[in-house]
């Protein structure tokens, strides 16, 4: 991709053009700094604040998102990677009248305390269901060990993937 | 800041040239957190994630040459066979998102001793292959590491491959951790018995300034194991292994752990691993018991 080299801010920064396609949509975002991530466009140049911030060095999982099919945190990819990507964030996971059924899952399962952890922790299932429609128990954890919920103790985050994974 | 991100390989190491102090990000799991924390703020962000050849490994024979940005979790799904040992590694390394990210050269770039990758890359003998832009060089893994989050590595160079000996004999790593994601390792350890030479390789994470061999544990492992008819190992040559691996660290007390702990652990996982990768490599030569 070029670089906005040309063109720079009072500050003399460079100053970057992305596109890329965001939940389907093609987007082209003007002014990003080179230095920032992929978290950042979303929640502050795109206001999808679906994607959590909270430990911006990939320990929580808070920021999970799909970036060309595959699970990542979105705080640890630069803005610029993402040139001509297809990025899949929790707000494009409904459909126009129903939730997805992960998202159902975890509404019926209680799985749903103060709710930061929980859209990485629904992208993160939805992941694991497309590669692997029943996990063991020892496969949920697995597959969501990069996420974290300080509130719920994971039980019913596991009910709620099960429960997803029978429904089909 | 500027950020460039180029599509070949001529062209990334053409900027390097150009922009020696570039930080070159391809995973970015190390890379972001530092920007993120405002603890770097390079003049050039070198994006090397669209440079195909990075992201490719090939079969040389007796080895894997695995492109510097194949991910962690491409090595475990497609190179278990051949490089078990890390294999394994890549298994432990943070979480599947981070696995689904990072790969062996930004371990090596970062060249911090926690690195998950190290290990193994020692115990199996790896050369690192690096570029500028008159041409390539191989770095033995033994030369690479200067210091902690110090290498080899010339500011005009990319990290382009990583030369790994197919295992020819059993492979075992172990991590010391508070839980099994999301770990820096408290230490670490790697070993890759070569039943063909008759030679055991060691490495040791997180308990030195840089990753480390054990060599005298290697010498002694080789001389005293039954590279006839393949007999367990005793208790006593587990043991006296573990003592002189524990001796070969050269560990700090810091956050994660004391030096004595430190010593202790590497000197019970590295038995353990002793004892698998010798059964393992029995099963290869004798077939199961």
């Amino acid at each position: 991709m070029v670089l906005a080299k040309n063109i720079r801010d009072e500050n003399g920064e460079a100053m970057m053009r992305l596109t890329c396609t965001v939940n389907g949509e093609e987007q082209v975002i003007d002014d990003i700094w080179p230095g920032e991530s992929l978290l950042y466009v979303l929640r502050e140049r795109m206001g999808l604040p679906g994607a959590k911030n909270a430990c911006e060095q990939g320990e929580c999982g808070s920021c999970s998102v799909m970036l060309n099919d595959v699970l990542v945190c979105a705080c640890l990819v630069g803005a610029g990677q993402v040139e001509g990507a297809k990025i899949i964030t929790v707000e494009g996971l409904a459909g126009e009248k129903d939730l997805h059924p992960v998202q159902q899952a975890y509404l019926d399962a209680g799985a749903v305390q103060c709710g930061f952890c929980t859209p990485g922790l629904i992208i993160a299932t939805v992941d694991l269901l497309e590669s692997n429609p029943n996990p063991t128990d020892s496969e949920i954890r697995e597959a969501l060990a990069g996420n974290l919920c300080r509130c719920t103790g994971y039980s019913k985050i596991m009910d709620a993937v099960r429960l997803a994974a029978a429904r089909g | 800041m500027d950020f460039f991100r180029p599509q070949s390989l001529q062209d990334a190491l053409k900027l390097k040239s150009e922009y020696p102090k570039a930080l070159c990000i391809n995973g970015g799991t190390d890379v972001m957190v530092e920007l993120n924390f405002d603890r770097k703020r390079p003049e050039v962000l070198l994006d090397l994630s669209a440079v195909p050849e990075l992201s490719n490994w090939s079969d040389e024979g007796d080895s894997i040459s695995l492109g510097a940005g194949v991910t962690y979790t491409r090595i475990y799904e497609e190179l278990a066979k051949e490089l078990p040992g890390l294999a394994m590694a890549s298994r432990t390394v943070g979480s599947l998102q981070i696995r689904n990210k990072g790969g062996v050269g930004g371990n090596l770039g970062s060249a911090s001793p926690a690195g998950d990758a190290h290990p193994a890359l020692l115990a199996t003998g790896a050369s690192v292959i690096v570029a500028n832009i008159t041409g390539r060089r191989a770095i033995d893994i033994n030369g690479f590491y200067l210091g902690p989050k110090k290498s080899a590595l010339q500011p005009d160079e990319i990290i382009i491959s990583i030369l790994i000996p197919k295992a020819k004999g059993g492979q075992e790593f172990s991590k010391i951790g508070t839980r099994n994601a999301m770990v820096i390792a408290v230490t670490s350890f790697g070993i890759a018995i070569d039943a063909s030479a008759q030679s055991v390789g060691t490495g040791i994470g997180s308990a030195g300034p840089t990753p480390l061999r054990a060599y005298e544990a290697e010498k002694y492992a080789a001389e005293n194991l039954d590279w006839d008819s393949y007999t367990p190992v005793s208790v006593v040559v587990m043991k006296e292994f573990g003592g002189l691996v524990a001796a070969a660290a050269k560990p700090i007390d810091d956050v994660r752990g004391t030096a004595a702990y430190r010593r202790h652990t590497l000197s019970v996982v590295s038995a353990r691993c002793l004892k698998w990768s010798w059964q393992k490599t029995s099963e290869m030569k004798m077939g199961r018991p």
